[in-house]
Formats: structure tokens, C-alpha cells, sequence
């Protein structure tokens, strides 16, 4: 990987979360909080809606970096602030989260690539940055 | 509810090791939609050079969170689980998790304070090999929110 600046722009990828994305999450990570699943619970601890596990936003944003970098061992460094939650409502349609990438920093062969991940127009993870090896 | 501030620096025994499983691996990775072949097909891991199928970078979690989970129960912290959150999440990686990988996780508080009438607990979870060889260091903020509301 050479030629990488300051402010490039990493390609975006748009992720769709439905209470069936949630589940399958549930399972695969053993995360089985009932805020995730179970709208009565949910609403009783003062939530809108039943809401995705942070870790599964974290998940899928960073694969806007893996699949530029197109080698996981490059990654040194990937962290977030889960500042949001992203609410799933059982509409069929779900939420829809959007994540923009761009390299904020290089440093010898590691770039800082800083993630943004909005979803209904609110940033839901802050800070989100990940360091890979670019040489 | 303060926590007990005793606890910073406490260093737990490593948890018993855990097989990262071939197939544990493609589930996580079809849960998020992975569609890199690295993760799904061993075929074509091997060809990009791994033993086996390579975990997405966030599956560390599965171990770092069952072994801090088992810590932050310890009633002499004073940390009321309902009303705790995952606040902020970092990893350093060594190299990515594999599947046969045998990996034992020993955990740390690194630090506790408090902000604004919530709790906040920092753990580090150390993951290594049962040779030694170290993968991956998961660092969690849990907040536990103050009584009186505040953000999810």
C-alpha cells in the first residue's frame, strides 16, 4: 500500500440492522443482553426501541477498513466510543447505519484511518479510529 | 455508589483456555456480514498464508467480556450490573485471532473513576496463547449510569 495521504477517503459501506441482524449477533457473540431483543424490556429501562449490541456497530464499521487494507494482519488498533445508541425497530426495514472512513494521520507505515458511522443523521459511534501497517 | 478503589491494578488468574472453533469463527463473521473468504473458506485462508479461517477484529470480545464479567460480579467492587453499559471499546492486536487458536485471557482493572454521578470501570484483558505468545489486548470502559438517568 503506498501513496496513502492525509484525507484520503476510504471507500463507504451502508449496513443494514433488523431485529433478525440482532439475533444472529446474539448467538455469534454470546451477547445475550435483553436490551437487544426484547422490545417490553427495553422500553421498561427507558429505551425507544430495542437497540444494537455496541459491539455489532463496532463490527461492521470496521470493515470498511478491512476491506481496504484487504489483510487483517495490518491492523494494529481499532477503538470507539459508543456515544449513541442505534435503535432497531420492528418495521421490516430496520436501521440503516452508514460508515465513512479517511486516513487522519500517517506516521511512517501506519496510517490513522478515523471512522464515521451515522445513523437517522446521529453519529453513533465517537472516536472511532483505527491504525494499520500501510508498508 | 462509589466503587471500592481498592480494586486498580487488581490482576485476575488467567481464565481457562478457550478453543477458538473453525466454525464459532464463520458464524461471527456471517453475523456481520463478512463476505471476505479469509473468514469463510479455509482454502482460501491457507492461501493468504493462516493456519485456518481468521476471526473478524472484533471477536476478541467473546473472551475479553466473559473474562472482565466474571470480575466486575465480585460484590467487594460494589459495581450494580443492571445498570452498567459498555461505553467504550479498544483493541490492540498483535497479530488477528485464528481459528485453533488456544487462548487464555487474564484480566486487570486499570483504572475507576467516577464522572458526573455515573461509574466508570476501565478493564484490560490480556489474550494470549497457552505458549505465551501474546494476540490481542482488549482495553473496556463499563459505565454504570448514576440513578438519576443519563444517556444509554
Amino acid at each position: 500500500m503506498t501513496g496513502i495521504e492525509v484525507g484520503y477517503e476510504l471507500p463507504e459501506k451502508e449496513f443494514s440492522i433488523t431485529r433478525e441482524t440482532l439475533i444472529r449477533y446474539a448467538g455469534a457473540s454470546g451477547d445475550f443482553n435483553v436490551i437487544h431483543w426484547n422490545q417490553r424490556v427495553a422500553t421498561e429501562v427507558g429505551l425507544p426501541d430495542v437497540i444494537a449490541h455496541g459491539m455489532l456497530t463496532m463490527g461492521l464499521a470496521i470493515q470498511v477498513v478491512t476491506e481496504w487494507i484487504d489483510d487483517s494482519s495490518r491492523l494494529l488498533e481499532y477503538g470507539c466510543r459508543f456515544t449513541r445508541p442505534v435503535v432497531v425497530p420492528d418495521d421490516g426495514a430496520g436501521a440503516i447505519v452508514r460508515v465513512t472512513g479517511s486516513v487522519t494521520a500517517v506516521d511512517d507505515d501506519v496510517a490513522t484511518v478515523t471512522l464515521k458511522a451515522i445513523c437517522d443523521s446521529v453519529t453513533v459511534l465517537g472516536k472511532a479510529t483505527a491504525r494499520v501497517r500501510i508498508g | 455508589m462509589a466503587l471500592n478503589a481498592d480494586f486498580i491494578g487488581r490482576s485476575y488468574p488467567a481464565s481457562a483456555p478457550y478453543l477458538v472453533g473453525r466454525e464459532k469463527v464463520r458464524e461471527f463473521a456471517r453475523a456481520l456480514g463478512v463476505t471476505d473468504a479469509v473468514s469463510l473458506d479455509v482454502d482460501a485462508a491457507r492461501e493468504r498464508g493462516y493456519s485456518d479461517l481468521v476471526a473478524p477484529p472484533t471477536y476478541a470480545i467473546r473472551l475479553s467480556m466473559a473474562a472482565a464479567e466474571a470480575v466486575v460480579m465480585d460484590p467487594d467492587l460494589g459495581l450494580d450490573y443492571t445498570r452498567v453499559v459498555h461505553g467504550d471499546q479498544r483493541f490492540e492486536y498483535s497479530r488477528p485471532i485464528v481459528a485453533g487458536d488456544e487462548l487464555v485471557c487474564t484480566v486487570t482493572i486499570d483504572g475507576i473513576r467516577s464522572v458526573a454521578g455515573n461509574d466508570m470501570l476501565t478493564t484490560r484483558a490480556d489474550i494470549a496463547t497457552t505458549d505465551g505468545e501474546h494476540v490481542v489486548t482488549s482495553y473496556s470502559v463499563l459505565v454504570a449510569r448514576g440513578t438519576d438517568g443519563g444517556s444509554a
